[in-house]
């Protein structure tokens, strides 16, 4: 089975506003795509409706053949995807390890009944998911900051850490929403080698959101352009950053968009 | 014949309560205007705006005794235009006391912990209310000498009605040009649509606040002073319900919204009195009028939370 | 140690038998207060469960213990001789009825837990508040005007409902409480209810049916509620819609928040602390509810988190491990 991502004519419209219109594309398997566009184009929202959080006003949108409109976003997860926030949604009075631990309810067996009974099974349980929290926190080097609370870590370490929380529930495709924001230049190269390294680890098709140009064309295979909700192009780094009208989007004059777009 | 008849009697009584029911409405909307305001400026349901509105009650009846001297010798309608407004400062005044002392100190905190400070300031004041006045229902002087009016057909309409009806509405008018044609309603409403925008834009958001509480303060005040005029006797614990019904007034057209609340409030107002009018000849208790607006509210919030006047608002992801 | 939850629900109930057998050396007064103190337990924790761990502020608690009052009464009073009859008198037979009248009690309860929950799901913070007082003003309402012969005596209430409620009833039921709603908590499932408080939306992109948690909140709430009020109903034998108004759920609201929402053990402390008070301002009547409203005022200002907060235990644990 694949687990293709395939956005068919998508539209959604809030009151008169169209935020995304006629939207097509396809995320093959393990494939690692950009998605960008200026302020407002409508990244977040294709986000928010591949995810659940808003339903398309007309349109297809599936993976792995199954039909996402109509799922609630925490079956969308368990169907296979999952993602990160713009703004970092941690669950703030959660320690690190319990803020990973959370994304592995979806991957319990059993439910209530189990935990009120405290069987043998359940102490089994809940030793080996441990290991497979701790197991995940190492491999990002947070297990040393396991019982911290989430607040007290850097930002760049939060973003991480939203990023594990995401990689737990197992997904066959991860959705960044700006993983850049707010980095410093080291923190970026860092956030490049991590996204190439979950990649190749794991496995799975990823799709970012991003605005820092040199994060998207250096570690993309393919690009989405969106403005005002609509595709004006698709295709490699380098056909991307040639193509005029993703140029006149961006600047509103013929400048390179590697130069200029990246603040 | 017969039918004529009883058909004509019915239409009477139905008219008779529904304006029996505009009368009470309008002093919902009174209270219901305050809920939406303090909404619309600081996002979140002042609990004790019912308790300003008893407060304003007895503010009444002790001015009313107080002033006695001075009252007997000024016309009625001149008197009690006097308490009214004496009674409105007053309550002004503590809202802006309370939100000072208890609201103020809780800007940036988590909602809830202003919702819970709020549950606390309503039983304050009732409390200390009861140890002061009393917990006994009290008389509430005659302010407005009744008299009836002649309605068409078997209509009963007293005078105080109608004054209670016309101040009630010359107050949400006044209300109305505060917000709409002032530099301060003006603030209010740059400070409900955008705390930050507005702070940076030179608006004063405390100042604003305050007068924001003091406005609404004033008009549960008057409600509750023509509330006590139609219903005179008054206790410490008064305010609860007709806050609470009021508060509905204010989800019912949309909180935030001032046109909503005194549509809410005539609304909830005539339903209610309706209720209790035909459930005799249903066969159910006319007690059931007092579970009518938290139905109502449910509903609401079922089939459409933002309201009837209101607009959604949609957490951004 | 792994059976701890099991070992401290096991020695909480035969600790309630062993000094339910001896009660009778216990002066009467300090047995209502500690009886009171059990039941107010019990209505802290199981609304902690609601309000503190998964951040659904409720304000109806009283009106689900009314639920359980009244359901638990009328069993007892309606079909109390046929069960004992049926169960052949004697101990065990009480035993046997005060208990199926108080799960009915719960089940009543939990069944309002439910229906009010499932509209309320898309509501926050004081909408939430609102329904679940209205919710409660109805019961009261719907209550009072009941036909006062009928079932469930109108504004009068029921009376000669059977002291059955008892030391052991009473610490029994806070103990399994205190153990359902501590161990769900405190496990990986139990996990989703602290992330439905923090972030609702960030827990259904992690899987979490944030539906099912708090319904599953409600619903077990209202039943611990209801159980309760069963036991406070066959502990003063007469109930009537005013004992469980506004101001009932506000005492429960009261003990969870200056426990600290969302730790058991600072709510337990509470409502201790609170029923105590209780009894000492007892001749101060008029200005109990003000030193009341004072607490909440204060705590909210001063000291948001409780007097024991969640974290304090959270972090005591991880230093022994």
């Amino acid at each position: 089975m694949s687990a293709k991502l395939e956005l068919d004519n998508v539209t959604i419209q809030f009151g008169g506003l169209k935020a995304v219109g006629d939207l097509s594309f396809t995320i093959n398997p393990g494939e690692l795509i950009g998605l960008i566009g200026p302020n407002g184009a409508g990244k977040t929202t294709v986000f928010n409706l591949i995810t659940g959080v808003y339903v398309p006003t007309a349109g297809r949108i599936s993976f792995n053949g199954i039909s996402l409109p109509g799922h609630k976003p925490h079956q969308i997860t368990r169907i296979g995807i999952s993602r990160t926030f713009q703004n970092i949604r941690l669950f703030p009075s959660l320690s690190v390890f319990d803020n990973v631990r959370s994304a592995f309810i979806m991957h319990l067996p059993h439910g209530i009944a189990h935990a009120l009974v405290r069987g043998r099974a359940f102490h089994d349980e809940e030793r080996e998911l441990e290991s497979d929290v701790l197991d995940l926190l190492d491999i990002f080097g947070l297990k040393d900051a396991q019982h911290t609370s989430c607040n007290a870590l850097s930002y760049g370490d939060q973003r991480r850490l939203e990023i594990v929380r995401a990689l737990a529930t197992k997904p066959k495709l991860l959705l960044l929403d700006e993983p850049a924001a707010g980095m410093n230049p080291t923190e970026k190269e860092e956030l490049m080698k991590l996204i190439r390294f979950i990649k190749g680890k794991f496995n799975i098709a990823i799709m970012l959101v991003e605005h820092d140009m040199k994060v998207v064309m250096g570690i993309c295979e393919r690009i989405v352009v969106l403005n005002y909700g609509e595709k004006i192009a698709e295709g490699t780094p380098q056909e991307v950053q040639k193509n005029p009208d993703v140029i006149a989007a961006y600047l509103g004059a013929d400048h390179e968009v590697v130069g200029g777009a990246a603040a | 014949m017969t039918l004529t008849i009883s058909y004509q009697l019915f239409l009477e009584q139905f008219v008779q309560q529904l304006l029996n029911g505009l009368f009470l409405g309008s002093i919902y909307a009174l209270i219901a205007l305050g809920y939406t305001m303090v909404y619309g400026v600081l996002r979140f349901i002042n609990f004790a705006h019912g308790d300003v509105f008893m407060l304003g009650a007895f503010s009444g009846l002790y001015l009313n005794k107080w002033l006695a001297p001075m009252l007997t010798t000024l016309p009625w309608p001149a008197s009690v235009a006097l308490v009214l407004v004496l009674s409105m400062i007053i309550c002004g005044a503590l809202g802006i006391i309370i939100e000072f002392l208890a609201y103020r100190p809780l800007r940036d905190k988590p909602k809830l912990n202003v919702l819970i400070t709020a549950i606390g300031v309503s039983l304050f004041i009732e409390y200390t209310c009861q140890l002061i006045f009393g917990a006994t229902q009290q008389p509430f002087p005659v302010l407005i000498p009744k008299s009836n009016i002649a309605g068409i057909g078997g209509l009963t309409v007293t005078n105080v009605q109608v004054i209670v009806l016309v101040t009630a509405f010359a107050l949400m008018l006044g209300l109305r040009f505060i917000v709409m044609g002032t530099r301060l309603g003006l603030a209010m409403r740059a400070l409900s649509l955008n705390p930050t925008a507005s702070s940076l834009m030179g608006v004063n958001n405390g100042v604003v606040i305050s007068f924001t509480f003091g406005l609404g303060s004033a008009l549960a005040a008057a409600g509750g002073i023509l509330y006590a005029s139609l219903y005179p006797s008054i206790e410490p614990f008064m305010g609860i319900t007709p806050g609470l019904k009021a508060f509905v007034a204010a989800v019912l057209g949309g909180i935030g919204n001032i046109p909503g609340a005194a549509l809410g409030g005539l609304i909830i107002g005539v339903v209610e009195t309706l209720v209790a009018g035909y459930s005799q000849s249903l066969g159910v208790p006319s007690g059931y009028k007092e579970g009518v607006a938290f139905v109502i509210l449910i509903l609401i919030l079922i089939f459409k939370p933002s309201g009837l006047l209101g607009k959604v608002e949609r957490e951004k992801v | 140690m792994k059976y701890k939850a099991q070992i401290f629900l096991f020695i909480a109930l035969a600790a309630s038998l062993g000094v339910s057998l001896c009660a009778g050396n216990i002066d009467d007064y300090f047995l209502d207060i500690l009886l009171n103190v059990g039941i107010n337990v019990t209505l802290a924790v199981s609304l902690n469960l609601v309000n503190g761990h998964t951040g659904q502020f409720s304000l109806g608690h009283a009106g689900f213990m009314a639920v359980g009052a009244y359901g638990a009464s009328i069993v007892t009073l309606q079909l109390g001789d046929h069960l004992l009859q049926i169960f052949g008198g004697g101990s065990i037979a009480t035993a046997l009825t005060f208990l199926i009248a108080l799960l009915v009690g719960g089940g009543c309860a939990a069944l309002s837990g439910w229906m009010v929950g499932m509209p309320s799901l898309r509501l926050k913070g004081d909408y939430l508040a609102i329904v679940t007082l209205g919710f409660n003003e109805i019961i009261r309402v719907v209550l009072t005007n009941t036909s006062g012969d009928g079932p469930f005596g109108g504004a009068l209430g029921l009376k000669g409902i059977a002291s059955y409620t008892n030391f052991f009833w009473v610490f029994g039921v806070a103990a399994v409480t205190i153990y359902v709603v501590s161990t769900m908590v405190n496990s990986t499932y139990g996990r989703g209810f602290l992330a439905v408080r923090d972030d609702e939306i960030a827990a259904e992109a992690m899987g979490v049916n944030t539906v099912r948690y708090k319904v599953i909140a409600f619903v077990l709430g209202a039943f611990f509620a209801g159980l309760a009020g069963g036991l406070y109903a066959h502990f003063r034998s007469t109930i009537s819609p005013e004992g469980f108004n506004f101001l009932k759920s506000v005492d429960v609201v009261v003990m969870v928040i200056l426990g600290g929402m969302g730790s058991t053990p600072g709510v337990i402390a509470a409502a201790i602390l609170l029923t105590v008070l209780n009894e000492w301002l007892r001749d101060f009547e008029q200005y109990r509810m003000i030193v009341f409203a004072l607490i909440l005022i204060v705590m909210m200002i001063v000291r948001p988190q409780g007097l024991l907060p969640a974290s304090l235990f959270q972090r005591k644990k991880k230093e022994s491990a």
